[in-house]
């Protein structure tokens, strides 16, 4: 590992070095290829991101994949439904390593307007490691780009070894998250209480 | 000789990169299987029962009576719009087209092609 000071000190001179983990995470974030996925609204804001307005194609994620099988990104955009929730669980499951998911809008964060809804997940986050939320109802355009520039941001800074290495890396992770069964009343489980716990109630 | 070189170094240009790709996906590639993983893919639904299933040949009948009308629809488009200034010729050329394919259909359906069994 080389040290910051020489780096720039080097680069400088005009020598540029980089590590075997900075050119891996160069490429990884450089190249984030989303799943064709798009549950409500959010959806349309999406889709215009891709389009030659906003152009996604700027940041390597224009590649919409149609397959859980070849994308590296899930944008769960929109509301999630307490039907579809086991369906977006199996797909993310489906894609390969290393994955990421965006929460994009307020459905997906917490069931937004939707909240009260008997049929409505109140946040992908209880089935699904989210790595970005945006905000928003619908969040416009900009702001997927800016989730996707925080999402390279957050690759570009992954260390590829140690205790803190994602998860594709650790072999000892399982791969694939429970997806909920139909339950009488609920999803069973209703949450998957290794990535989200119901918040205690303090008095 | 010289072909020969030529030959195994195209073959080489082709193989190599399946190669290299092969090889980082064995030793590189982070590989966590699982039951989903592995499993049919389609829209997140579990894949129920065999792909392997036999279509009935009425079918294929069935499809193209509906094509042929299918097709004549975009011939009875511009006759209604030109129907006012057509000249007879035409409009007997028209009716029989019309009355041929109508027979047809006459004929399919005494032979009870129509009859979904």
């Amino acid at each position: 590992m080389i040290e910051e000071g020489l780096k720039n000190e080097l680069q400088k001179q005009g020598v540029y070095v980089t590590s075997l983990q900075e050119l891996y995470n160069w490429g990884r974030a450089n190249s984030v290829w989303p799943l064709t996925f798009g549950l409500a609204c959010c959806a349309i804001e999406m889709m215009a991101a891709s389009m030659a307005r906003f152009d996604l194609a700027r940041f390597g994620a224009e590649v919409f994949r149609p397959s859980p099988r070849q994308a590296d990104l899930m944008i769960v955009a929109g509301t999630v439904t307490k039907k579809m929730a086991p369906l977006v669980v199996r797909l993310y499951n489906q894609m390969p390593e290393p994955k990421y998911v965006i929460a994009m809008g307020a459905c997906a964060i917490s069931g937004g307007p939707f909240k009260q809804g008997y049929n409505v997940l109140k946040g992908v986050d209880r089935y699904l490691p989210v790595d970005v939320a945006i905000p928003g109802c619908p969040p416009r355009p900009e702001a997927l780009l800016h989730a996707i520039m925080t999402l390279q941001e957050k690759i570009l800074n992954q260390k590829l070894t140690g205790p803190d290495r994602p998860r594709h890396l650790n072999a000892d992770v399982a791969g694939e998250f429970p997806v909920p069964a139909y339950g009488k009343h609920d999803l069973e489980p209703p949450n998957n209480p290794e990535v989200w716990q119901p918040p205690a109630i303090q008095r | 000789m010289v072909l020969v070189l030529l030959a195994v170094a195209a073959v080489g240009f082709a193989v190599a990169p399946l190669a290299a790709a092969w090889a980082w996906a064995k030793f590189f590639s982070p590989q966590k299987p699982g039951k989903d993983k592995n499993a049919i893919y389609e829209c997140g639904l579990e894949s129920k029962g065999d792909a392997w299933i036999h279509f009935r040949s009425e079918y294929y009948l069935y499809g193209i009576i509906f094509l042929v009308f299918d097709v004549e629809t975009i011939f009875l488009l511009p006759f209604a719009v030109a129907f006012t200034g057509l000249p007879p010729g035409a409009f007997v050329a028209m009716i029989v087209f019309l009355l041929l394919l109508v027979e047809g259909l006459v004929w399919a359906w005494r032979k009870g092609v129509l009859n979904w069994k």
